[in-house]
């Protein structure tokens, strides 16, 4: 391939995009309070865009439902993602992108914990405990940078 | 002659010495008219002319020049002769003179009399003299008009000069920055080109003094008066950069390095103009650069992230391979499109192997695209293609794979349809039938849904390709679609249904000798088994259902027709005389029968055949249901059913709509003698035990209902078709309009009232009808019995006669406004109003050929929106929700263009209407706001403060769908211009905190959305 910018994966596994969810007779009743459940919270991140391909973190099976977990009751959501590749540059960025999606769409009540699959990336431990770090996490928004990365992954794509 | 001379003399002097501009006008006048002559103004002129003061030569000159302009055809040759030989000579004079110079010969070139050769002198003189770059823009834009001038009226004299003339022109615009000039610049260099002036050796200096400006990086100064957008200089520059072939070799390497650029307008750019450039272009110019041409289109449809990009990358290279196609081998025998399109497929073929990774997708879209461009890299690209992915299919056994394999199959499978007319003898794909039916097969047993769907799509665009499937292929692929339908959970089933309609158009015999009699028994055994036993009823049911839809979907050609029309009435015959089927039954059976008659529409014959059949068939069924005896007066047939007369509406409606009147005038007559006679002769197995009188005074209601068919048939017929006892039929209508007591009688009765109504012509009969049922309304609404009855006849005529602009429908309109504050109608009246504005399925609309004025809403919007804000305003309290709800139906109907302008003046109102406790009034007014959040940006800032804190109220408001409404609303909102929203960011999405946990699932989610967009604002990166 040409070019300068070259990609660390160029030619990734594709996944297919679980469609819409279907809105059931319950959902449109008035009086039946629905919960949040692990779908609700997989269709909050599936649409996030990977930082370096257009496709989405579904399409690259960075996400999954399986992989989510939530306790309405609780309050806490625990999220799983796994890079594509075991030295993905990109992880702590995703997980970012991750954190504070869900943290910008969830009721306050919520505590999220955003971490990685264990052993599928080299520096696991180091990113899971910057995610983890509130500090941290609010520092790395203030850094105007990281946040204009973060915001393209949680744009809508046009 | 000596008073008129001195007048000029004087005029002269003190535009001179005086510095008064307007003597200039004044002298022209004088020329014009006829009182002076030019060369007496040159007279006049002649001291200041010699002067020593470059100054006062310039303002003489100036002058000469503004006189010119104004009086340039009355010049004689002599005159001109003089003239140019004047300019010509002053243009080595101060610079200061130079721009009137111009001036004086811009007048000089549009001059009619110039003489032979002068033009070529004068352009001589210019781009010897001049040095063009160093002017003011003005001045520039003048020496590019004369220039101009001469093209268009000169054009072979300056093809005298040679090569001389374009490398003049060479040197006048090199250097140009001026947007303005650079548009007339660009138009020349096309000239030049198109209407092949000599290049000699300059090409590639053409080519370098327009090339430097691409890729255009112009943007227009806001508030910019010329209204110059770099749109159009882009346009402009890439007409001249593909006009010739002979830029190519200068103008590939070009565009193959800007394709690299990091910017996506440049690299967009590049690809258009590539593409544009390649239309033009053969072997000989590509074939140095097909290499890296190919390497720069796959890499950027391999890695972008713009589908812009992959589009126009595509297009390149589809445009490439047609113009490769197009030259003919050459006599070395090297075929150029071949060694390309090897090179395609080497570099696209292996990525088809994976189908789970990214790029087959781009590889396959590559391929198609080049595929596409002409029947010999068709043939090419399928015969290399198609036997990989034969055996990809084969080697993959997952049906996720298995379904993208089949997917890029079914594109290069289209591709085949655009040219095997061409050249029937050399089909690609016969050589392949064998292995490709089995595979389309495989798919279709397939458990996978999704595969399933895919290999049904296949199997129709084989099936369309001509010859491609024998009689007996035909056999098999038909029972396929059969079992695809009917199978018991098959998900398929509409897909399959789709594809045997399209199928059936090409082969109707398989169809009517393997589907049609199948079907048929399936829909009878179906009903013996479902009076058995209740556990299996569901299941037929669906199968039922299912059958039913396939009757209809497979009734393309009229061979099929003819079969298929007997067996559902038959069916329907039937289920009346057994009653065992219940109304959702003949529902459906209707439903196929409505779908059908759409099928039919286009073909004359079985439309005809329809009609025949079918309306008989029904009348004569549903007269037999209204004159049955029955033990009580509660129990009534189930073909009585409004659900059941109102799905046959459509289907007597569609059968009447397009037939032409001298085929309907006798059923019409048949149709109004059975309802005002009780004439049935017509009607088959027509022996009834009563006389059927639906209007007369005692009649039962049961008859009455049927009035609706009577409303089916009558008012979708075309205008010309003359209805026989017209002014009886309308009386007749209109008293049962008031009388009926049951609200399905009394609305059809006012529907076919309305819809005979719009189509009368206009005169003393519809007069005395519309005075008649004015006096009926009148008395009717003071009356207390019929009051529901006589709003629904206003409401029904009042949209009739506004559709038409009928003078009346005013007065009833008015009538309606003030309805709103009826205690007991207000509400009702109301909501009449979008009943008024909002189009009807079954009457008075497009398809019934009613008389439907082009933008009566908006006149309707325009007469009756300053009543309704009036009387809103002078209301009570407790009445405004009427005004407001009948408000909000007239404006969600308009479209946004007619309601901008009116939005300040109804803006608060609308605002007003949010915080109506009323929901309806809520949600409509929500949903009329949310798409003015887009286009009003201006008026709606002006409100922000109120509008964001009563969204944002509404927010945790009642029902589920104002809460929506309102999130949407306040998405829509972002899209307004930031500073106007940057003061309540804050504030918003502390508020959206709340709906975040909203109890409803579908809330959360348009809060979540909405949030997520106010998040963004104004942040980087967004």
């Amino acid at each position: 391939m040409v070019g300068g910018n070259q990609l660390e994966n160029a030619n990734p596994l594709i996944y297919q995009r679980s469609g819409d969810r279907q809105v059931t007779a319950q959902d449109e009743d008035e009086d039946i309070p629905d919960k949040i459940d692990d779908r609700e919270i997989f269709d909050l991140i599936r649409s996030i865009n990977d930082p370096e391909h257009p496709l989405s973190l579904e399409e690259l099976n960075v996400v999954e439902q399986v992989r989510v977990k939530v306790n309405d009751g609780e309050s806490t959501v625990a999220v799983e993602f796994t890079p594509t590749i075991p030295h993905c540059s990109m992880a702590t960025l995703i997980g970012l992108s991750i954190k504070v999606k869900l943290l910008r769409s969830l009721p306050e009540r919520f505590k999220v914990d955003v971490h990685i699959t264990p052993g599928t990336h080299a520096s696991e431990h180091a990113v899971n405990k910057q995610l983890a770090d509130k500090e941290r996490v609010a520092a790395a928004l203030e850094n105007s940078h990281l946040l204009e990365v973060v915001n393209q992954c949680l744009s809508a794509r046009s | 002659m000596a008073a008129e001379e001195n007048g000029v003399w004087g005029l002269v002097e003190e535009f001179v010495s005086g510095q008064q501009d307007s003597k200039a006008a004044e002298v022209a006048t004088e020329v014009k008219a006829g009182r002076c002559a030019v060369l007496q103004v040159v007279e006049a002129l002649g001291s200041c002319l010699a002067s020593s003061e470059p100054r006062t030569r310039g303002r003489g000159v100036q002058l000469l020049s503004k006189v010119l302009l104004q009086c340039y055809p009355k010049l004689t040759q002599k005159e001109v002769e003089v003239l140019v030989l004047f300019y010509e000579n002053r243009l080595k004079d101060h610079h200061l003179i130079i721009p009137h110079v111009l001036q004086g010969l811009k007048a000089l070139s549009m001059c009619e009399t110039l003489p032979q050769g002068l033009a070529v002198s004068i352009l001589k003189a210019i781009f010897q003299e001049v040095h063009v770059q160093s002017l003011m823009q003005v001045d520039r834009h003048t020496v590019y008009t004369i220039i101009t001038n001469f093209m268009q009226t000169r054009g072979e004299e300056l093809k005298s000069l040679g090569a001389d003339f374009t490398f003049g022109f060479i040197q006048v615009m090199d250097g140009e920055k001026d947007p303005r000039n650079l548009l007339v610049a660009f138009q020349i260099v096309q000239d030049i080109i198109v209407k092949s002036y000599s290049l000699g050796p300059f090409v590639e200096e053409l080519f370098e003094v327009t090339s430097c400006y691409f890729p255009i990086d112009f943007t227009p100064p806001p508030s910019d008066p010329h209204g110059i957008t770099r749109e159009d200089l882009i346009v402009s520059l890439r007409a001249v950069l593909a006009s010739t072939p002979s830029f190519a070799e200068f103008l590939l390497p070009l565009l193959i390095e800007k394709m690299d650029s990091d910017l996506q307008s440049a690299k967009l750019d590049s690809l258009q103009t590539l593409n544009a450039s390649c239309v033009i272009y053969g072997q000989k110019e590509l074939k140095e650069f097909l290499t890296s041409l190919w390497s720069s289109i796959r890499r950027e449809v391999f890695q972008t992230a713009s589908e812009k990009i992959e589009t126009e990358g595509l297009s390149v290279l589809h445009t490439l391979c047609q113009s490769l196609s197009r030259s003919v081998v050459g006599s070395d025998g090297e075929d150029v499109l071949d060694s390309f399109l090897s090179c395609v497929l080497r570099d696209c073929k292996h990525h088809l192997c994976e189908p789970d990774m990214k790029l087959v997708w781009p590889s396959t879209k590559l391929l198609q695209a080049a595929a596409g461009a002409s029947y010999r890299s068709c043939y090419k690209i399928t015969t290399n293609v198609l036997p990989l992915l034969l055996e990809q299919y084969n080697k993959h056994t997952q049906s996720s794979q298995r379904r993208t394999i089949l997917e890029m199959l079914l594109g290069f499978l289209k591709l085949q349809g655009k040219w095997i007319h061409e050249e029937e003898d050399e089909n690609a794909l016969i050589g392949f039938k064998d292995s490709l039916c089995t595979v389309v097969y495989s798919a279709l047993t397939d458990p996978n849904v999704q595969l399933q769907l895919v290999g049904i799509k296949a199997l129709t665009v084989l099936g369309s390709l001509q010859g491609f499937f024998s009689a007996s292929d035909m056999e098999l692929v038909v029972d396929h679609l059969y079992r695809l339908i009917v199978e018991k959970d098959a998900r398929n089933h509409l897909a399959a249904m789709d594809a045997s309609g399209s199928l059936a158009r090409i082969y109707p015999s398989s169809f009517t000798s393997r589907m049609v009699p199948k079907l048929s028994e399936k829909l009878q055994t179906g009903q013996m088994e479902s009076s058995q036993e209740r556990a299996l009823f569901q299941c037929q049911n669906s199968l039922r259902q299912c059958c039913l839809r396939a009757l209809s979907a497979v009734s393309t050609h009229p061979s099929i027709v003819r079969e298929t029309v007997p067996l559902l009435l038959h069916y329907l015959r039937h289920a009346q005389k057994g009653s065992v089927l219940c109304a959702e039954d003949m529902i459906s059976v209707c439903q196929s029968l409505h779908l059908l008659a759409v099928q039919c529409q286009q073909d004359t014959e079985s439309l005809w055949y329809y009609h025949q059949t079918v309306i008989p068939c029904l009348l004569a069924l549903a007269v037999q249901a209204a004159l049955q005896e029955t033990q009580s007066q509660a129990e009534s047939p189930v073909l009585l059913d409004e659900n059941v007369l109102t799905a046959m509406v459509p289907v007597i409606s569609a059968a009447c709509s397009h037939l032409s009147p001298e085929l309907l005038t006798p059923s019409v007559s048949q149709v109004v003698g059975l309802f005002l006679h009780g004439d049935v002769s017509f009607l088959p197995e027509n022996s009834f035990p009563r006389r059927f009188q639906p209007f007369q005074g005692e009649s039962e209601e049961k008859q009455r209902r049927l009035v609706a068919l009577l409303m089916a048939f009558v008012c979708p017929l075309q205008r010309n078709v003359e209805i026989p006892e017209l002014g009886c039929l309308l009386q007749e209508l209109l008293i049962l309009s008031i009388s009926s007591r049951c609200h399905f009688a009394y609305t059809s009765a006012s529907k076919c009232f309305a819809g005979l109504v719009n189509k009368c012509s206009a005169g003393k009969q519809l007069d005395e009808v519309l005075c008649n049922a004015m006096e009926r309304i009148e008395s009717g609404l003071v009356d207390g019995l019929e009051r529901t009855q006589v709003l629904t006849l206003l409401l029904w005529v009042t949209k009739a006669l506004v559709l038409r602009y009928h003078p009346l429908n005013t007065q009833l309109t008015d009538k309606l406004i003030s309805l709103l504050v009826d205690p007991e109608l207000g509400p009702a009246a109301a909501d009449g109003f979008s009943l008024l504005v909002s189009d009807t399925p079954d009457v008075l609309n497009k398809a019934c050929h009613a008389d439907i004025r082009i933008m009566f809403r908006q006149r309707f919007f325009t007469e009756n929106v300053p009543k309704l804000v009036q009387s809103f305003h002078a209301a009570d309290e407790d009445k405004k929700p009427n005004y407001l709800k009948a408000l909000s139906h007239v404006l969600n109907s308009l479209p946004k263009q007619v309601l901008m302008p009116e939005l300040p003046s109804l803006l608060s109102l609308l605002l007003e209407a949010l915080s109506c406790p009323d929901r309806v009034v809520q949600l409509s007014t929500l949903t009329c706001l949310e798409p003015l959040l887009l286009d009003a940006a201006q008026i709606l800032s002006l409100h922000m403060d109120t509008l964001v804190t009563k969204l944002l109220s509404l927010t945790c408001s009642s029902p589920m769908a104002v809460r929506i409404a309102a999130l949407q609303c306040v998405y829509a909102l972002t899209k307004l211009p930031l500073h106007v929203l940057l003061p309540y960011k804050m504030q918003v999405i502390r508020a959206l905190a709340q709906p975040l946990d909203d109890k409803k699932r579908l809330v959360r989610k348009e809060a979540v959305a909405a949030r997520g967009e106010w998040f963004l604002l104004g942040s980087p990166g967004s």
